[in-house]
Formats: C-alpha cells, structure tokens, sequence
C-alpha cells in the first residue's frame, strides 16, 4: 500500500519541517526580547528590497549552492562530507594559484582554469578521507571533520608564510591582476538596459552554479555513473551484487563532492574578494550540509534552499545592522533546519503518515 | 630547557587536558552505547556559557555549574531524541547542535550582557579557586619530587581532580558493574541485550545523560576554571579534539586520559613556542596546532593497530515487531 502521496513526501513534510524550525526561531527572537514580525520586515527589505541586496542575496546563494550540491552528491552515495569547508579553504588556495602565478589574456580563460584550480584542489582535500574510507572503512565523517582543521592550519601557515606579499601585516595573498576580475551581475545586465547595484558582489560565478545544478541532475538521474552512485547508496550490499564497485563509488563521490566545494572559491575569493584571506568560506561549506538536507539532495532543491540560505545570510547582516538581533541568529535558524529536517524528520513522518492512512480508509469504507 | 620549565609545561598539559578529558570520557560513554556523538563541541559550548553567565548573575560558581550541567544534559537530551526515539540520523543531529550552541550562545549573550556575546570577566566566588593539596607547601623545597608535587599536582581547580578521578571511575562502571556491561553490550548487539529483557533505549537515554554531565563538567572547568568568563567560541573545536582522542584511545578510559594527556601537551607546547627551532628546520606553530587531527588520522587509517568502533554506533535500534 502506498503510504503516502508523493506530493507529500517531496513538499508538504519539508515545508512542515521548516515551519517548525522557523516558528522556533521567531520564538528564540521573542524569548531575547524583540519582535519576530519586525525582523522578518527588516530581512526581507535588506535581502530582497533592492538589487543591492539581492546582488548579496545571490551572492551567498551562489557559495550555498557548490556546497550543497557537494553535500548532496556525496550523501547520494550514503557519504555524510563534513568537510566542505576546509575542502572550499584548500579549493581558495588552488583558485589563488592559478589567478596569481598565470598571466591570462582575457576573464573567460582565466575563470576556466580557476575552475579547473579550485575543483583539484577541493578533490585533492578529499582524496585522503576517500581513500580511507573505501579502503581502510576509517569512517569519512571523523576524517573530513580532521581535514577541516588540518585545512585551517594549513592555509594559515601558507598566508602568512609563503603567499603573503612583503609589507602585508593581514595572512592574505596579493591582490589578483586586472585580467582575472570576473564581470559583476551588474557589468552583465548594463549592456541589455537593466538596472543592477554595481556594488553588490554577485557575479558571473551565479551562472556557473546555475549549470552546476544541471549537471549535476544530468550527471545523477542521466547517467550510468548517477545510477551507480544512487544504488550504492540505497544499499551498498546489493549494488555489490550488480557489478558496481564499492571503492570506485566512495572515491569517485567524493573526488564529485570536494571538487564542487573547491569550485566554491570562483565566487568568494576570484569573484568578490579578488585575493585570498584566511576565513573566505565563512561557514559556507557547514551551510552546505543545511542545504543540501533542505533539498532533498536534489539538485532542484538544493537551488531552492541556497537561495533560502542566500536571503537568511543577507537578511541576517542587515537585521544586526538595523536592530540588536546579532546575525549569529542565522547560525541558530540553520541549526534548528538542520536538526528538524535532518534528525527529527521521523517526528513530523510518522504522524503525517497515520494521518494519510487514516484518511484513505477512510476513504476506501 | 631547564627542569621548572619543564614543570610548567606539564602543569599548562594538565589544565589543558581537564576539558578534553571530560569531554572524551563523554563520547566514551555515548559511543560505547552506540550512539555517535559528534555534539560534544556544541554541549562544551552551552555549558561553558551557561555556567559563566549564571556565575555573573548569581555570584556563586556552584549554581554556575548547575547551569552549565543542566543545559548540556538537555543538548544530550535533543539528540537522545533524534537519535534514539526518532531513529534519525546522529551525525546529522550532533552537528545540529553544534551549530545550535554556537548560534544560541551568542544571541542570549547579547541580550542578557550586551557585551558582544562575551559575559562579564569573572572574579572570586564566580570561579572555582585553586586547591591546595595536603602538605604543598611543606615539601616544596624537596628536589624533584617536591615541584612535581606541589606546582605540577597541586594547585589546580577541584575539576581536575574531579576529572582525574572520573578515569578509574568510569574504569570500574564500565567494566565492573552490570551496568557497564550492559551499556557495552547496546553499543556493539543491541539485539541482544533486548533478548535479554533489557530496554536498550533506557541503557542509551542512560549513557546521554552520562555524557551530558561530564561534557557540562568540562564546559564549566573551561568558562570557570581554565578561564574567568565565556567568549564566543571558546570551544575552539576542544570537542573535535576529544572526538579524536576517543579514537586514539580506541574507546577505552585509561587510554583516553593519556590520549587527552599528549593532545593537552601538545596545545601547551603550541601555547609556549611559537615556531619550534630544531637548528636544521623549524617546526611552525600551525604544524603543532594541526597535529591532533593528523595522528588521529594516522590512527584511523590504520597505522598502529586497527581502531576498531563499537558495531552498532550509528544506527537506530528498531525493535523487531
């Protein structure tokens, strides 16, 4: 018997899932006295009142939908990759090679090989944890969490001994040259007349994460390799069985997985900050597993919960500009969206589910 | 290097240890159960905070540390709920509630100090003092033994001694009670301890609120005792780190005080020296400070005997209908 209607399973308990977490965060707000309507007033004017803050809005969105999309892949493969961040750190550092010690002709080329920089070096941080856990069965999420803190070690002895430029007191890199600078959304929409904040830091990047999702769906749901990867995960005993290669499946979701969090650094560091600094990924590659919960581990969905993500980011700097509300409340609303869609997900199923069948015996009588 | 800077070091070693100790002891307990606990970063966090900002407010460290216990037994209490009731995922509930600590920590922070998350610097009853050993002061002059005893062993805060005390303690409840067989039993064949007539989900709510009491204990030794008042993010990844010694100790209590011991030492020697100088090539500090998580590494891969996990940690227990 079907349980449920798809609908259901796809959108209804997601949506019922987030409603709690934010129902939960509006009464964190009241609980430290200030008022929740008043905050969604003021984050939705600063995210979404103004190109200026969509331009920021789609910014976050564009870190948020890499990560996610890392998280997601590697969680098809029954991976839980934890380490996103510091794979996004290494990716910055593989994306701050290139633009540095490459003297390009032209944005275009530049960007296909900061591409190309980020991804290995964000693949290369997940190939011990990989490795290990195809090989050696050293579970893959104490791993990454170690690899996160050996990449924070490791890129702060880089910045400040190695890549930061004589006179710099700050561990950060040298500024890019002019020719790696990527054309903000502004530069963009000016040519065909649209009006776009020329201070916002959203950038072609946006359109490379826009075709990472299609990929993405193509690669999963499309190919020969998605299904392997899909099987493994459902169950890695039976995919055995039909031919499919464990070790092949965990290193090449993973390769997958950190590559797309190295991608991350096209955005923040080529993109907006156009040099390298110690906390670039700002937690991005941790919002990544919200993300990616929030979607389902579909690339649709995970287009959906960046965005979210974007607006909660952006929304969140404005509303501890404007009020009191300090903008780690939006470290509090990830965690409850995490936790509810996560790990209480049972707890909204199983009486959404009764209620289903109630409702269709009562239907069949 | 001479033999009192020696001491120091070792002294440094010791109080840095006491909250990985507690909080490794927590994970023991929790995973020896079977249930993962990646949340020991987030409980250190809360009660690190609580027990600083109830300190402040009452003037007394006791109810402080009341706070501090309270509020890690309920993160312990969340994800017992996550992990035991809903069968949901631990992993993804652990880092929930890290996320949730240091999120939460800092809004109710800032709206009951507004000092920017950090509560008020802590002065006198508001802390645990140091303890005095019996006789510190008598055999100090003695050589060798006499520092050893009286700068290295006494003097510290009573939750080192707690904590110390807390390694043979969970010694003799793990392997010489039935209690501790039991808990040991649900974290590698739930199955059949539920064969046996034993309710595997009171034996795992059972080892939550274990592992919410120390890792509480170690959130309040590091707000009030390491330090006079809580910062944001004072953690500083200590539950990771203790995640790693629990590995490293291969989930057994001796074993965790001298994993806790050397990672302690190692963030004393990173305390100490910046840059290591060994004449041909210099060890840089972040080397130091990275390595904890590259010899857990080193240990998972395998190198030096298998780490072998409880069987069962991870999973649900879904009662056979």
């Amino acid at each position: 018997m079907q349980k449920m209607p798809r609908w259901a399973d796809v959108a209804l308990i997601p949506l019922l899932n987030l409603l709690i977490a934010f129902v939960l965060s509006g009464l964190v707000i009241l609980a430290i006295g200030e008022n929740p309507i008043k905050a969604l007033q003021t984050m939705i004017t600063g995210a979404l009142g103004s190109t200026y803050g969509w331009g920021y809005t789609l910014y976050y969105a564009t870190n948020f939908i890499f990560t996610g999309l890392a998280v997601s892949i590697a969680f098809k493969a029954a991976m839980f990759n934890i380490g996103g961040e510091g794979q996004a750190m290494i990716g910055g550092l593989g994306v701050a090679i290139v633009c540095l010690y490459i003297p390009f002709p032209h944005w275009t080329v530049a960007l296909l090989f900061a591409m190309a920089g980020g991804a290995v070096f964000g693949a290369a941080w997940a190939l011990i944890p990989a490795y290990l856990q195809a090989r050696r069965g050293s579970h893959v999420v104490i791993t990454t969490i170690m690899f996160n803190f050996i990449a924070a070690s490791l890129l702060n002895y880089v910045l400040v001994n190695v890549l930061r430029p004589k006179g710099e007191m700050n561990p950060q890199t040298a500024n890019f040259p002019e020719s790696t600078h990527l054309p903000t959304l502004h530069d963009v929409l000016a040519p065909i007349g649209i009006e776009f904040s020329r201070s916002a830091p959203v950038n072609v990047s946006l359109f490379i994460a826009l075709a990472a999702c299609v990929i993405v769906y193509l690669l999963m749901w499309r190919s020969r390799l998605g299904y392997e990867i899909r099987a493994f995960g459902l169950s890695p005993e039976a995919s055995v069985y039909a031919g499919i290669s464990p070790f092949k499946i965990i290193m090449v979701a993973m390769l997958l997985s950190g590559g797309l969090s190295g991608m991350m650094s096209i955005n923040n560091t080529m993109g907006e900050a156009e040099r390298l600094v110690l906390n670039s990924v700002e937690g991005a590659g941790f919002i990544g597993i919200a993300v990616a919960l929030m979607g389902r581990n579909h690339p649709f969905g995970v287009l959906l919960a960046a965005l979210l993500f974007g607006f909660l980011y952006q929304g969140g700097s404005e509303l501890s500009l404007w009020t009191k509300i300090p903008r780690e409340l939006v470290t509090v609303i990830q965690a409850l969206v995490i936790l509810f869609t996560g790990a209480l997900d049972n707890m909204v199923r199983g009486p959404v589910e009764r209620a289903f069948i109630r409702a269709a015996k009562r239907g069949a009588n | 290097m001479d033999f009192m800077t020696i001491i120091q070091i070792a002294d440094s070693a010791l109080r840095l240890a006491t909250p990985l100790l507690l909080a490794c002891l927590a994970g023991l307990f929790s995973e020896r159960a079977g249930i993962f606990d990646i949340g020991l970063e987030g409980k250190i966090l809360a009660s690190a905070f609580f027990s600083a900002a109830v300190a402040a407010a009452t003037g007394s460290v006791w109810l402080g540390l009341l706070a501090g216990v309270a509020s890690s037994i309920a993160f312990s209490a969340v994800h017992g709920l996550a992990s035991i009731t809903f069968q949901g995922n631990q992993l993804i509930s652990g880092v929930a509630l890290n996320f949730f600590a240091s999120g939460i920590t800092i809004l109710i922070g800032t709206a009951w100090f507004g000092l920017g998350g950090r509560t008020p610097s802590l002065s006198g009853g508001q802390r645990f003092s140091p303890v005095d050993l019996p006789f510190a002061n008598a055999v100090a002059d003695v050589p060798i033994l006499g520092p050893i005893y009286s700068d290295l062993l006494s003097g510290h805060t009573i939750l080192v001694y707690v904590a110390l005390l807390m390694v043979p303690l969970s010694w003799f409840v793990l392997y010489r009670t039935r209690f501790g067989l039991r808990l040991r039993a649900v974290g590698e064949n739930p199955a059949a301890v539920d064969t046996a007539g034993v309710s595997v989900i009171r034996l795992r709510y059972a080892a939550m609120v274990i592992a919410g009491v120390l890792c509480g204990l170690a959130g309040v030794y590091l707000a009030t005792g390491l330090a006079a008042g809580f910062v944001k993010e004072m953690s500083a990844g200590r539950g990771y780190i203790a995640l790693a010694a629990l590995i490293f100790a291969r989930w057994r209590p001796w074993h965790a005080l001298y994993a806790t011991l050397l990672f302690g030492l190692l963030e004393a020697i990173a305390n100490r020296y910046q840059n290591i100088d060994l004449g041909t090539f210099v060890i840089p500090v972040q080397f130091m400070q990275a390595l904890p998580y590259i010899l857990t590494v080193i240990i998972l891969a395998g190198f030096g005997g298998t780490a072998v996990a409880p069987k069962a940690g991870g999973q649900p227990y879904v009662k056979e209908r």
